[in-house]
Order: structure tokens, then sequence, then C-alpha cells
């Protein structure tokens, strides 16, 4: 293809031996990922050719992060794990459906159109091999010079692009909007958890096992409230008990927060300070200082409650889904550009605190991942190592032929629960099924991450070399992934669990 | 499939410093000529690679881009394993991290080889007016302690070419001269093809 070759032209000698390749540094100027398109996961790859193909996509990754995707992500509807084209719509509604697809589709066109031509574009080093091998830059840099030669042009304007999509399902669950109507299916599970929740006392039992499959959206936000411990499955209880944790929760604060500036909890506070900016950066709702706040002081009065491990890079990320979903219950539509402000303090309040407990009691099960050398985490990946080993013999030697550790990519997993390699939207379906199992994010969060990389087989054991095995590993292409990758993944994680449960050797507690 | 190129020498260079410094864009910048200023705290490792060209000799640099956090330091040591060069960055208007380049200088020793080329970084040039760090200063330290030195700017792409290029140059130097660098011999690959690679071409990857 035309392509092909005006990206491999330089490679026509590759194989002479001895011959040194010309100079590739860094690409310059840098490619602006809105203009290249991501390939979809099931292009075939061809010779030659999948390392551009995929690399396309890891540039793009890179470039924006995880919290960034395009519009054409066919999935948007999050209420269980099946394809939503397998629900199959009334057909008296289908001209809604497509008028909807519509609606989205042009928005996909807007960026590309709005862009000027790149000057890249014809430049032939087009397809960038960044995060692959090798970088490209201008193809007479001389190096030593080029910092000179540099402009303030280069003054980089960071390349995020702005969500286009929401993190949260736009589709609303009802009519109302001109979102397509919830399919028959869709409509019946959400009538079931209605049921289920106005019981005086919920079978928490129950709730799980449909909880495992995804929850509706409307019901989310007291669902997750109920799964996790927080509410008391008797309704009677519940305001009671909201209202004390909430008032205990503000207790906190007005008795240590003020301490943030003590030599003793000075460095906590200025780590997470620095830390909050940089946890959702794409994302504007996270910019707002009033959520910053909230994210600080969560974490601030966490931390101190907690000195066995203190405050970790990571803990971070955990508080987001849990603000999100707590938010989205006061939010129709378009929950990432949403002006928190806009709410009753009162409500603010009730968020700021609940996200508070919830995490809490998300950390308790996982806190030997933040305490000292972190023993938690390097157990798990010892059995995740372990576990791959007797499901996929050929990754595993692949691994082991490369010299790449488990530790090198797994560690992120399991310190972050995956939520570096997954979209926002998705890290919350997963949370669905980890609230719903008994120990999911810590024991059916290691079969999960087994799932992952088993996914992705086919291009790891595409690399022969320890290089591009790692910048695959650390960026792989889920950025178009919704509810139907996720239910296929936790599907595969739950028969992995069930092979294995009695298999003990390769999990200790 | 994967890296075909020929190349002379792989060196594997880790970035270290305290957090919020700036590493993630040194790395950025001089392996993608990008500066990110909505990057996100940096988890565990990060890994990317660039080739460059010294002399006649082909380079491809490993770069390991760790985490600043404390915590993780228990995890990090791994990844001193293998390293000839190493970045110890700290931000010219932050004088706390520059405190605590000795701190990290003994991590290093305490885990990589004594013979590794070792440049201090002072990040953040583009933020003269808020400096708390003399360059003088630093510079004598650096020197005292037998290390290169730099400031740099990643957001204005200030001297971050430099300075790896300077630390590749270094390391070469030790590496032609035959200087003993324990434990690296891994790192350091002499190659000039790769023909085992083409046999490596798994039938997924042949043209369809």
């Amino acid at each position: 293809m035309a392509t092909d070759n005006r990206i491999h032209f330089w490679r026509r000698n590759a194989k002479v031996p001895g011959s040194v390749q010309p100079v590739y540094g860094a690409q310059h100027p840098p490619l602006d990922p809105r203009l290249r398109r991501t390939y979809p996961k099931d292009t075939k790859p061809k010779f030659n050719n999948l390392k551009s193909k995929k690399a396309c996509s890891f540039q793009e990754f890179a470039c924006s992060t995880n919290d960034a995707w395009d519009i054409d992500d066919e999935e948007d509807g999050h209420f269980s794990g099946t394809p939503f084209s397998a629900a199959l719509p009334p057909s008296g509604q289908e001209s809604t459906s497509s008028l909807h697809s519509q609606k989205l589709r042009p928005q996909a066109e807007r960026p590309d159109r709005n862009e000027a031509p790149h000057p890249q574009q014809d430049h032939p080093s087009d397809c960038p091999h960044v995060n692959g091998t090798f970088g490209k830059s201008c193809s007479d840099a001389d190096l030593s010079s080029s910092s000179a030669v540099r402009s303030p042009l280069q003054k980089q304007q960071s390349l995020p692009v702005r969500p286009i999509i929401p993190l949260v399902a736009r589709i609303s669950d009802q009519n109302a909007s001109g979102a397509p109507p919830m399919t028959v299916r869709e409509k019946s599970r959400l009538d079931k958890f209605k049921q289920l929740l106005a019981s005086p006392n919920t079978d928490l039992e129950e709730l799980r096992k449909h909880s495992w499959s995804g929850i509706p959206r409307e019901v989310r936000p007291i669902t997750w409230r109920l799964l996790s411990g927080y509410l008391p499955a008797n309704k009677e209880r519940r305001e009671l008990v909201l209202t004390r944790k909430r008032e205990e929760y503000f207790g906190f604060i007005e008795q240590y927060y003020h301490s943030r500036t003590d030599e003793h909890y000075k460095d906590t506070y200025r780590q997470i300070h620095i830390d909050i900016p940089r946890t959702n950066p794409l994302i504007p709702l996270f910019q707002q200082p009033a959520v910053q706040e909230v994210f600080e002081r969560i974490l601030f009065i966490w931390a101190i409650r907690h000195p066995a491990s203190g405050y970790v890079q990571g803990i971070n990320d955990l508080v987001t889904p849990f603000f999100v979903v707590f938010l989205s219950e006061f939010v129709t539509e378009d929950v990432e550009n949403f002006d928190v402000a806009a709410l009753p303090l009162e409500t603010q309040r009730n968020i700021e605190a609940d996200s508070f407990w919830c995490m809490s009691k998300l950390l308790d099960g996982i806190q030997d991942n933040y305490t000292f050398a972190q023993p938690g985490i390097q157990n798990k990946v010892k059995a995740l190592e372990e576990l791959v080993g007797r499901i996929d013999v050929d990754i595993h030697n692949h691994f082991k032929k490369y010299e790449v550790e488990y530790l090198q990519f797994a560690f992120r997993w399991m310190n972050n629960l995956l939520m570096r390699e997954l979209p926002l939207r998705c890290t919350i379906r997963l949370w669905d099924t980890y609230q719903a199992e008994a120990e999911g994010f810590s024991h059916f969060h290691l079969y999960v991450c087994a799932a992952f990389l088993i996914e992705w087989r086919k291009e790891i054991l595409c690399m022969v070399d320890f290089q591009s095995l790692l910048m695959l590993l650390q960026n792989l292409p889920t950025i178009h992934w919704g509810n139907e990758e996720v239910g296929l993944l936790l599907a595969e994680a739950y028969r992995l669990k069930y092979m294995f449960a009695d298999a003990p050797s390769h999990y200790k507690r | 499939m994967g890296s075909d190129e020929a190349y002379n020498f792989v060196f594997k260079v880790v970035l270290i410093g305290e957090s919020g410094v700036g590493k993630s864009n040194l790395l950025s910048r001089f392996t993608k000529n990008e500066f990110n200023h909505d990057s996100r705290t940096t988890i565990g490792v990060e890994f990317s690679t660039r080739t460059v060209q010294l002399n006649s000799f082909t380079i491809k640099a490993q770069i390991w881009d760790t985490a600043g956090l404390e915590r993780y330091r228990a995890i990090t040591s791994a990844y001193y394993r293998g390293a000839v060069g190493a970045l110890l960055v700290y931000d010219i208007t932050k004088h706390l991290t520059y405190e605590s380049v000795e701190r990290w200088l003994k991590e290093l020793y305490d885990h990589a080889d004594p013979h590794m080329v070792v440049m201090l970084v002072g990040n953040k040039t583009d933020l003269e007016s808020e400096r708390s760090v003399p360059t003088e200063e630093a510079k004598d330290f650096a020197e005292k302690k037998g290390l290169l030195f730099l400031e740099t700017s990643a957001l204005e792409s200030t001297n971050v070419e430099s300075a790896f290029n300077t630390v590749l140059e270094e390391i070469h130097k030790k590496v032609s001269s035959k200087e003993v660098i324990r434990g690296s011999i891994k790192a350091v690959t002499l190659n000039s093809s790769r023909p085992e690679d083409e046999e490596e071409k798994k039938p997924c990857c042949r043209n369809i």
C-alpha cells in the first residue's frame, strides 16, 4: 500500500548486515492524535504493518490519556454485559435508534474537519513508531544543535483530546431526551432493581446477583452504597446512618484538616496537593477547584487515619468512580462538564462524605497494597504470573524469552485496579461486578487481570523484543472499550476463577 | 516483527528524583518531543525508547521513568538493575527537591552499578523567576560528587536533548574504553545485525 511504502521507505536496506539506520529521534512536530483514527481492533495485521497500525493507536493512546476517546465508540449503553445489538428494540422504535446514532456520527467528523491539514501528514514518517522501537525526528536533525534550532514554536501545547463522549453513558434510560428507548431487557432489569430496592429490607444477596451483570445507571448510586455496606439494608435505618456518617466525616474535617500544615503532616498534604491536578487531567469536572478540594480533603483525612500506609499515588484514582457515580444522581447528562458548585451545598457535602466512606471500605480490603514495600501488590503480581503460567504457556514463555517481568507492567494494574488501562466508564462498569463479588477488588481482580492479559495474546506474541513488548503492555489500546468488552472480560475472568478456584498453589492469600 | 533495525548498543537509563519535578515530561520531550500539561502521576515504572546516532554508532536508549514517591522505592529498586546511566532530576523552584538529591544518590549507589553515569538535572528553567536553587551551588555540588550537570526545561525543550545525549555519550565512552560495567553486560549489546529477529516472525505477522 502506498501508505506502507511511505512509512517504510527507510527500511528498504534494513536487512543488510552492519547497516546503520538513519537517525530517528522524537517526532517533530508531534502528531495530533485527533487526526489519527484508531484502527478497529479486528484489523488484520499485515506483515510489517502491524507495528504501525498498533503504534498509531499507542500514539493516540499515549498522547491522549486513558480518559479520552473518540465519538464513534459504538457501545454507549452500560446496563449489562450483553452487546447492545443483541438486545433488539421493538421494531416500531428502530427509527429513533438510528436517529440517535446519526446524531452521534457527525460529531465524530467534527474534530477532523476543523483541523488544518497537518504538515506532518505528507511526511514519510507519518505513522509514528513512537512507543514502538524508535521515534522520528526532523530527518536531518543534528542532535547537538537541535535544541538551539527548536524555537519557541515548540512551546508544546499539550495534546489533550477533550472527551467527546461522556464518562458515563449519555443514553439515559428514560425516553425523555430522544435517546433510544430502553430495550425490553434493560427495562426489565431496571424494574427488577427497583423492586429489590423498594423492599423495606433489601435482599443484598439478590442485589449482588443482579449487580454482577451491571447496574442500571439510574439505580447505581444507591446500589453502590448498599453493596459496599455503607448504607444499611434496612430502609428505616438509612436516614439515621447516613446522617451520622456524614456528620462524622465532617467532624474529621473540622478536627484534622487544619493540621495539613503541621510538620508531621505537611509532606502528606503536599504530595496529595500536587497529585490531584494530575488525577483526571483531561476531564473538566476535575479541574474545578471545588472538586479538587473535595479530593484533597478525602485523601488527606483518609491518609492520616491510616498511618500504616498513608497516602500512596494511585489511591487518588480510587476516589474518582465513587465521586462520579454519586454525582450522577443529580446530573442527567454530561457529568464530565457539570459545574458542581451549582448543586446545593448539602448535596455537595453528602457526595463528598459518601465518597469518603465508600472509598474507605474499598481500601480496607486492599490496604496491604499500599503499606510499606507494598506486599499486597507483590503477592498479587506473583499470583498473576503463576496463573498465567498455567492458562497460557505461550504468553508465559514469551515473556520469559524476552525477559519481561510481570512487575514491569502489572504493578500498575494492581496498584490502580486497572483504572489506568481502561476508560473511566469501563472502570465504573467493572466496579459493579467487583462490588457484587466477595472480595472483588482483591481476589476477583486477579482473574480479571489474567483475562485482560490473555485478551491481547495475539498482539503480545507478535512482539519479538523487550522494548516493543513493554510499550505494548503499558499502552494497551482500550480507548474504545465499552460495556461489551468489559462484559466479555468479566465472563472470561469468571470462567478462570471457576476453573482454578480449587487449585490452591496459584493463589496465596 | 519488533525491532529489526540495526543498532549497536542498548543503554538503559533511569530517571529518578522527587515527585513532581518533571521526570515524565523530560522523558516525553526526549522520546516523543512532547510536553504534556495534562500528564498523570507515574505509577510504578513507565518505559520509553529513542534511538540516537553517536558518531557512527546507533544507540538505542532504553529509558525508565520511575515514580518519585517514597512508597514505591521498594518496587522501583528492581529497576536499577542493568542501568548504565541515570538522570537525577530536581526542580529549580523547589529547594526541597534539591535537598533530597543526596538521598537519591545514596539509593542509586545502593542498587546500581558504581560505574554508572549520573547527571544532576535542574529542571523547569522556564520558571526562572521562581528559582530557589542557584545554578552555581548545584554545579559545585555535582562536581564534588563526580556528576554531570545541566539545567533544563522540558516545557521549552531547553537542554533536554543535551542532557540525554551527554549521558549517552559518556556511557559510550566508558563502554568503548572497556571500563568494567559490572552487571550491565546485558544492557549493552554489541550488535551489527540481528539475523535472529528475522527468523522470529510468527505466522500471525506474516502477510495475510
